[in-house]
């Protein structure tokens, strides 16, 4: 059980700053993403966390109280690290112990916790192995393992995934979320992988260059991103931003195609932008729609087969180029004439200026876009 | 008859059968992608095709003619490999014109230049072309090192996983370009690679190779909707194939310890195998 609680939290090396002041809640049971390229803080900010790296101002609190300057075996936190980290002479069920032995626990009720994180885990057969015999996903189970052994009051994770391969990847990553539902426990994750945050976690705290660009549930930084790095950063391909004037109720965009805005932006763009015409026009790949009496048009570049769905890789204006996701029927040759439509609810708007998003005067609840 | 061809390409090291009776082909201008996972004996393909390597039995056709005893030059292929191996102390414009000036060639300078401005134009590199290549970014020094293979024209590319050293972002891109690229010079590729991703979206045809052995050759869709084995069928798509236990009876496919049934089509095919695998993809379910 833990709550945690980033107050003005700061790192700066030397002049220069690891993380910008940093404010964050993470709510008892919650599992935070802390998401962004190498570089961005967001691994700093998981030490500050867990007391491997002190803060240069801030506090930290844990379930209220202040830790900012204590001992990490004092925070009550496991670290489950990208390299597993095992000890390679001792057998797996040491391993595991570990902790607890060094916690003085007595042997027998070792013995039972052990068992219970093994069976959580499905790894009882793999007690007496080495970790080296191991896979990567099973070495990983046992470091997982050993975090889990201590019921401690949080989970601090750093790219626990980083180093298997996709298929594996893929379902370490229901079963560290499956976990995370079973017992409840506050995890903070850190991962370069936008697809892996959106998958896991409750909230994503997405960073860039030292500091917090939007904070947000997996739907809130899709469908709403707070300026153009999130919007390029979150998906894949990411959103399709394209340049354009405003005036006059529409979008002129380079190479002649013209974008009506709808109704409920018309009264909000304008003044939004201070006047200026220079826009950033936004979509999903999936909020456009490929169909003869479309709005836009271009020629098709390129055409991506997914297996379940494809992308159109679609040229608006001397390699500008958009990408739309479509059905698995819709392959068009490269230089086939296409026109689309943007779907009016999924449309988003950006300031070039201060490359931060135009906000809705009545932003469409997260459920009905979904829908 | 096609153009490309191995026919019968058997190669063993001292512990290893690398390839085992491996046959495909392809036409020219197509872009011909060989998937497998690490060890599938990929590279050795690639590598007995640019005669880096020899066969032990087996033939090898390039643009129609057997080439088995030819020396890498003779074979006029194009190598990219996933390390750029550029010369970090010439410029970008010096790297791209070095194949062009090679002894054999003799090609006079300003003929050399316009085939640089040229590549460099279609890779959109033309503003690096002074800088060295020590300087640039990796998904720049991958643009470089394909720009250097297409500078001349050969009868092959070979692409020995180019991508899989740039980041999620930046392959995306780079795989958009390389296909449209491909399409408009309309050179014949020959793409390896371990990622199911890149051999779905750019191949026109994929052969899957699985422990030195053909699992399956066709196009996307029918990799992808009519996987020949189990193996093939998990290797393509993310989230992966649901591959599940099942019984034949009565008509219907019974998943096992559920209430599932699917109608059994084509009833002669299951006769010999009363248990078989239901599969269902995420989306369209399909009895396999």
């Amino acid at each position: 059980m833990a709550t945690i609680e980033l107050q003005k939290v700061e790192k700066k090396f030397a002049e220069a700053y690891a993380v910008k002041p940093l404010d964050l809640t993470i709510k008892d049971g919650e599992f935070v993403v802390l998401l962004g390229p190498s570089g961005c803080g967001k691994t700093t900010t998981l030490r500050m966390i867990s007391g491997l790296e002190t803060v240069t101002s801030g506090k930290i609190l844990l379930n209220g109280k202040e830790v900012t300057w204590r001992h990490p075996s004092e925070r009550d936190m496991a670290f489950v690290f990208q390299f597993y980290a095992l000890y390679s002479h001792l057998s797996v069920r040491q391993n595991i112990a570990f902790p607890l032995q060094a916690q003085g626990v007595k042997n027998d009720e070792i013995e039972r916790r052990v068992k219970e994180v093994v069976d959580i885990l499905r790894i009882p057969h793999l007690l007496r192995a080495r970790p080296g015999k191991l896979s990567g996903g099973d070495q990983q189970r046992v470091a997982l393992a050993r975090a889990l052994v201590r019921k401690p009051a949080a989970f601090l994770m750093d790219e626990p995934l980083g180093a298997l391969d996709a298929e594996l990847r893929e379902s370490m990553r229901a079963e560290i979320k499956n976990l995370h539902v079973a017992q409840h426990a506050t995890t903070v994750y850190v991962t370069h992988d936008q697809i892996e945050a959106m998958a896991m976690g409750d909230r994503i705290v997405v960073m860039s260059k030292a500091e917090v660009q939007q904070v947000g549930t997996p739907i809130e930084v899709y469908y709403n991103p707070a300026n153009l790095f999130v919007a390029r950063f979150i998906g894949s391909p990411g959103m399709n931003l394209v340049k354009g004037q405003y005036a006059g109720g529409s979008v002129s965009l380079h190479g002649g195609n013209r974008y009506s805005v709808p109704p409920a932006w018309t009264s909000r763009l304008g003044s939004a932008l201070g006047g200026a015409p220079d826009v950033i026009l936004g979509f999903r790949p999936e909020a456009a729609r490929v169909s003869p009496q479309g709005a836009l048009n271009g020629e098709v570049y390129a055409t991506d087969m997914y297996g379940g769905h494809t992308v159109l890789h679609v040229n608006i204006n001397e390699n500008e180029i958009v990408h739309i996701r479509s059905d698995r029927q819709s392959s068009y040759p490269m230089g086939t004439k296409v026109r689309f439509d943007i779907d009016p609810a999924m449309v988003r708007f950006f300031d070039p200026r201060t490359e931060q998003a135009v906000r809705g005067e009545n932003p469409p609840s997260a459920a009905a876009e979904v829908s | 008859m096609s153009q490309f061809e191995l026919q019968h390409v058997t190669k063993r090291f001292p512990t290893v059968t690398a390839l085992d009776d491996v046959s495909f082909s392809f036409q020219r201008g197509e872009f011909f992608v060989l998937l497998g996972p690490t060890g599938a004996g990929k590279t050795t393909t690639l590598r007995i095709i640019a005669g880096l390597e020899k066969h032990d039995s087996g033939t090898v056709i390039l643009d129609g003619q057997e080439v088995s005893t030819h020396t890498p030059a003779e074979r006029d292929v194009a190598f990219v490999f996933q390390q750029y191996s550029l010369y970090p102390t010439m410029t970008v414009y010096d790297n791209l014109a070095f194949p062009l000036r090679s002894p054999l060639r003799n090609t006079p300078e300003d003929v050399i230049k316009v085939k640089v401005e040229e590549a460099a134009e279609k890779l959109r590199i033309t503003q690096l072309l002074k800088r060295k290549t020590a300087q640039l970014s990796g998904g720049e020094m991958q643009r470089v090192a394909i720009g250097r293979a297409i500078v001349r024209n050969p009868r092959l590319f070979l692409m020995d996983e180019p991508l899989s050293n740039l980041d999620a972002k930046l392959r995306e891109s780079l795989r958009v370009e390389l296909k449209h690229l491909q399409k408009t010079q309309g050179s014949t590729t020959l793409f390896v690679t371990h990622d199911q991703v890149e051999a779905l979206t750019m191949a026109d045809r994929i052969a899957v190779l699985d422990k030195g052995r053909i699992a399956q050759q066709g196009t996307p869709d029918e990799i992808y909707d009519r996987p020949a084995n189990t193996f093939v069928a998990q290797l393509v798509g993310t989230p992966r194939i649901n591959l599940l236990p099942a019984a034949r009876a009565n008509g219907t496919v019974r998943v096992r310890g559920s209430c599932v049934a699917v109608p059994a089509p084509r009833a002669s095919c299951w006769a010999s195998a009363p248990r078989t695998c239901a599969r269902l993809r995420a989306g369209p379910a399909a009895p396999g």
